[in-house]
C-alpha cells in the first residue's frame, strides 16, 4: 500500500533519480539558453481587435474570414522569421470603451506581439491612446483619416488600407469631368458624413466643380423623403453617402421621388457593403455609379492576384461566399486585413523580430517600407505607404452598376490619391 | 448604532487601503482593469444616490457622465486648458447641466420621470453628434499624454492613474456615507420610502429631489471628466442610451441603497463580461443568463443580499 502512493506502477527510485537529475540539469542551463529556445519555438501572436457585436458586426465576420486566411497561408510558407503565426482575437463590440479594453487585454493578458485589424474610427481613436501607453504596434484597417491627420501618435499605422481623404479627393476628377459639374450631396450628419462634405466639396471645386447643396441627415432618420425637395432643380450629380440599414429606405424613396429621369448617382460601397445589389428596392440603382475600394465583381480584366485572393477567402465571382450566395462580402474593405498581414510579416522580417524587445525595430521597419507591388500579397493593387503620416495611399476604383452588377469603369493612379503630409510621427519617440 | 458605525467604517476604510495596496501585486492587465472599474464605480455611486436611496429611476445619466467628460474635454481641446482647470470644468458642466435637467424632468414622477431623462440624455447624444465641428462628433477625440499631466504627475502613466482613479472612488464613497449619515440624507431615504409622508411631514420634497439630482449629477460627471483624462479619449459613444443603462445594471447587480453595491456591481459586470468573453464568443448570452440568475436570487443585488442575510449594519 505505502509503495503505490510513494512509487507509482512503472516508476522506480533510480528512475525518480534520473529524472530529478535532468530536471536539476535543465534549471542549471543559463537564462538565455532557455529564453532561445522559447523565442524560436512560440508563435507570433497577433492580437485582433475584431468586431464581432455591434454596429460593424457584418464587416467584422468577414474580417475575420480574411485575416484567418492569410494567417494560413503565411502559416504554411513558414510563418514569420521562423515562427508560426497565431491570431488571438477578441470582440470589443464595436464600442470604444470596450476597444480600449480589448487593447490592454491583447498587450497585457494575452501578451501579443502586436495589436491589428480595427476597422471602426470611433474605435480606433478610443484605442489608439492605450496601444501608444502600451507601446504596442497597433495597426488599424479603418480607413479613417484619424492616423494621416496626426491625431493619434507613432504606435498606430495603417499600412493595408487607404484613408477617406485620399479616397473622396480621387473621386472628384471623374466625377466632374464624366458625371457632372453641378453636385449635391447627401450624408449622414456625424464624423464619417462630415468628412466626405469638407473633402469631396475642396476637391471638386478644385476641379472647376460646385456642391450646390449639402443635405445632412439626422442619424436617427428612417425616412428620407422630406429632404429631397431641397434637391436643386439644376443638379447634375446626387452624390450620397449612407450607411446603415437606413440606406435601402433610402434608394427606394430616391426612386421613388425622381422616378425615371433623375441627375446622376454617384455614391460610396460602404452603404451597400454586405447588402446585394438584388436586394428589393435597388433596382433603381441601375446605371448609376460607386466608389469601390476593390471591386466586389470579378472583372474581365481580373488580375491573377484577385482570383487568388478570392479563392483563399472563400469569395465568388460574385462578391458573396462561395458556401452561400446570400452572404455577401464586405469586398470593398477586408482586403485590408490580408494585406496589412502581410506588412506585418514583412516588417518583422526586416526588423528580425524576436519578441516584445523589437517592438520599436518593427515601426521603424514598416515605417520604411514604401513602395508595395501589386502580388499575391496585395491583390488590390500597388500602394505607397507613407512613413511619416504612417498610411498607404494606393488605386482606387469607380464602378457603375449594370445589370445588378457592378462593373469597373475607371481606376484612379495613385498620385490622384495624394494630398500633403499633415503630420511627422517619426520625430515622436518610441 | 455605534456598533454598526464602526463596522461600517472599519469595511469602507479596509476597502479603500485593501485597493491602495492591492496595486503592488496585481499584474498590469488587472491594474488596468482595476482602474476603470474604481472611475466606473464613481459613476455608479452617483447614479445610486438617485436611484437607490432617493428612488428616482433615470435613464438618462449618460448625459451627466458626458457632460464631464465633454466639459473636461473640450476645455483642454479648444482652450488648451491644464488638466486641474479642466477637471473644474467638467464638474461644473455636471452640476449646471443636472440642476437644469432636475429643475425640468422633476415636474414628472415614475414612469414618465424615466422617459423625460431618457428624452433629455438622448437629445444630448444628438448635440455632440450635430456638434461635430468641436466635438468630432462620434469619432470623439483623444487627449494627448502631454494633455494629461497634472501638477507634474503623468496620469497616462499606470501607477498614477491607478491612485487618481482610487482617490476619485474614495471620495464617490466617502461623500456618499457621509451623505447617509445627515438630515439631508436620510429626508432622501424618507422620500424614497414614502412620499407623500415626506411630504406631510412638511419636506419640501421637490427641492431635496432637485439636490439630489444635482449631487448624483455632479458625481457622474466627475467620473465622466475623469475617464476622459485618465484613458485619454472623449467620444459621443458615452452619451449613448447603453451608457445609461449600465450604471443602473451596476446598482442594481451590486444592491441599490448600498454604499457598497455600486462598486461591487461594476467590478462583478466587467469580469463576467471579460472572462465570459475568453470562453466563448457568445459572451452575451452567459452576461444574461448569469444577469437573469443574480436577479432571480439576489433580486436585492449582492451587496443588498449580504445586509440582508449577514451584515445587517451594512449602509
Amino acid at each position: 500500500m505505502t509503495r503505490k502512493i510513494t512509487e507509482p506502477a512503472g516508476q522506480t527510485r533510480r528512475g525518480a533519480l534520473r529524472t530529478l537529475a535532468a530536471g536539476a540539469g535543465a534549471a542549471a542551463l543559463p537564462l538565455w539558453a532557455r529564453y532561445a529556445q522559447a523565442q524560436t519555438s512560440e508563435p507570433i501572436r497577433v492580437g485582433f481587435q475584431v468586431h464581432r457585436t455591434g454596429i460593424g458586426a457584418a464587416y467584422g465576420r468577414w474580417y475575420d474570414r480574411t485575416t484567418q486566411a492569410a494567417a494560413k497561408l503565411i502559416n504554411e510558407a513558414g510563418g514569420i522569421n521562423g515562427r508560426p503565426l497565431e491570431i488571438v482575437a477578441e470582440d470589443d463590440g464595436t464600442d470604444a470603451k470596450r476597444g480600449a479594453e480589448v487593447v490592454e487585454k491583447l498587450a497585457t493578458q494575452l501578451r501579443c506581439d502586436v495589436g491589428f485589424g480595427t476597422l471602426f474610427s470611433h474605435v480606433v481613436i478610443g484605442s489608439a491612446p492605450r496601444a501608444g501607453e502600451l507601446k504596442l504596434p497597433y495597426f488599424v484597417v479603418s480607413e479613417g483619416h484619424h492616423v494621416a491627420s496626426g491625431m493619434l501618435n507613432r504606435w498606430t499605422l495603417q499600412p493595408g488600407i487607404t484613408d477617406v481623404k485620399s479616397q473622396v479627393q480621387a473621386m472628384a476628377p471623374y466625377v466632374s469631368s464624366t458625371l457632372g459639374k453641378k453636385v449635391t450631396m447627401i450624408f449622414p450628419d456625424f464624423a464619417f458624413g462630415h468628412d466626405h462634405r469638407d473633402y469631396f466639396t475642396a476637391a471638386l471645386e478644385a476641379q472647376g466643380g460646385q456642391v450646390l447643396e449639402h443635405i445632412a441627415i439626422p442619424p436617427t432618420e428612417t425616412s428620407f423623403t422630406r429632404y429631397f425637395p431641397r434637391i436643386p432643380r439644376d443638379t447634375e450629380v446626387i452624390y450620397h453617402v449612407m450607411v446603415g440599414p437606413a440606406v435601402l429606405t433610402f434608394v427606394k424613396e430616391l426612386g421613388e421621388f425622381f422616378g425615371p429621369s433623375r441627375p446622376e448617382l454617384f455614391g460610396f460601397i460602404d452603404s451597400l457593403e454586405a447588402v446585394s445589389l438584388a436586394s428589393p428596392g435597388l433596382e433603381f440603382l441601375d446605371g448609376s455609379y460607386f466608389w469601390e475600394g476593390n471591386p466586389r465583381y470579378a472583372q474581365s480584366d481580373q488580375t491573377s492576384h484577385d482570383a487568388f485572393f478570392r479563392e483563399q477567402v472563400g469569395v465568388d465571382e460574385n462578391g458573396a461566399s462561395v458556401s452561400d450566395p446570400d452572404d455577401v462580402s464586405t469586398y470593398a474593405h477586408m482586403f485590408g486585413c490580408w494585406e496589412t498581414l502581410y506588412v506585418i510579416k514583412k516588417g518583422m522580417e526586416i526588423a528580425g523580430y524576436q519578441g516584445p524587445d523589437d517592438r520599436a525595430a518593427l515601426i521603424e521597419a514598416v515605417e520604411g517600407i514604401g513602395e508595395m507591388e501589386l502580388s499575391d500579397q496585395h491583390p488590390q493593387g500597388a500602394k505607397r505607404f507613407n512613413g511619416k503620416t504612417h498610411q498607404a495611399f494606393g488605386h482606387q476604383y469607380i464602378s457603375q452598376v449594370q445589370g445588378g452588377k457592378l462593373i469597373k469603369v475607371h481606376t484612379t493612379s495613385i498620385e490622384d490619391t495624394l494630398y500633403p503630409d499633415e503630420v511627422d510621427y517619426t520625430t515622436q519617440s518610441l | 448604532m455605534n456598533e454598526g458605525l464602526g463596522k461600517s467604517a472599519a469595511l469602507h476604510v479596509g476597502l479603500i487601503v485593501v485597493l491602495a495596496a492591492i496595486q503592488f501585486v496585481l499584474p498590469e492587465y488587472h491594474q488596468g482593469n482595476l482602474a476603470r472599474i474604481m472611475v466606473l464605480a464613481g459613476y455608479a455611486a452617483g447614479y445610486n444616490i438617485l436611484f437607490g436611496y432617493t428612488g428616482l429611476l433615470s435613464l438618462g445619466h449618460a448625459l451627466f457622465f458626458a457632460a464631464g467628460m465633454y466639459g473636461m474635454g473640450l476645455s483642454i481641446r479648444l482652450l488648451d486648458a491644464a488638466p486641474a482647470p479642466a477637471l473644474l470644468a467638467g464638474l461644473a458642466a455636471g452640476a449646471v447641466v443636472s440642476l437644469v435637467i432636475g429643475v425640468l424632468a422633476l415636474r414628472t414622477a415614475g414612469v414618465a420621470f424615466m422617459i423625460v431623462t431618457l428624452m433629455f440624455a438622448q437629445a444630448g447624444y444628438l448635440t455632440i453628434l450635430l456638434m461635430g465641428a468641436y466635438t468630432r462628433g462620434d469619432e470623439g477625440f483623444v487627449i494627448s499624454q502631454a494633455q494629461r499631466v497634472m501638477w507634474g504627475i503623468d496620469l497616462s502613466d499606470p501607477v498614477n492613474r491607478y491612485y487618481a482613479a482610487l482617490i476619485l472612488f474614495a471620495a464617490c464613497l466617502l461623500v456618499t456615507l457621509r451623505l447617509l449619515r445627515t438630515r439631508f440624507g436620510r429626508a432622501l431615504i424618507a422620500i424614497r420610502e414614502n412620499e407623500e409622508r415626506a411630504r406631510m411631514l412638511g419636506y419640501d420634497v421637490f427641492r431635496l429631489k432637485l439636490g439630489a439630482v444635482v449631487i448624483s449629477g455632479t458625481m457622474s460627471a466627475a467620473s465622466g471628466a475623469a475617464y476622459g483624462l485618465l484613458f485619454g479619449y472623449a467620444g459621443a459613444g458615452f452619451a449613448s442610451v447603453q451608457y445609461s443603462i449600465f450604471p443602473l445594471l451596476w446598482v442594481l447587480l451590486g444592491g441599490a441603497g448600498t454604499a457598497l453595491g455600486p462598486f461591487v456591481g461594476t467590478l462583478f459586470m466587467f469580469y463576467l463580461i471579460d472572462l465570459s468573453s475568453g470562453l466563448t464568443t457568445a459572451y452575451m448570452l452567459v452576461a444574461g443568463v448569469v444577469l437573469v440568475l443574480v436577479t432571480l436570487f439576489a433580486p436585492q443585488g449582492l451587496a443588498g443580499e449580504l445586509r440582508r442575510r449577514a451584515w445587517r449594519w451594512l449602509p
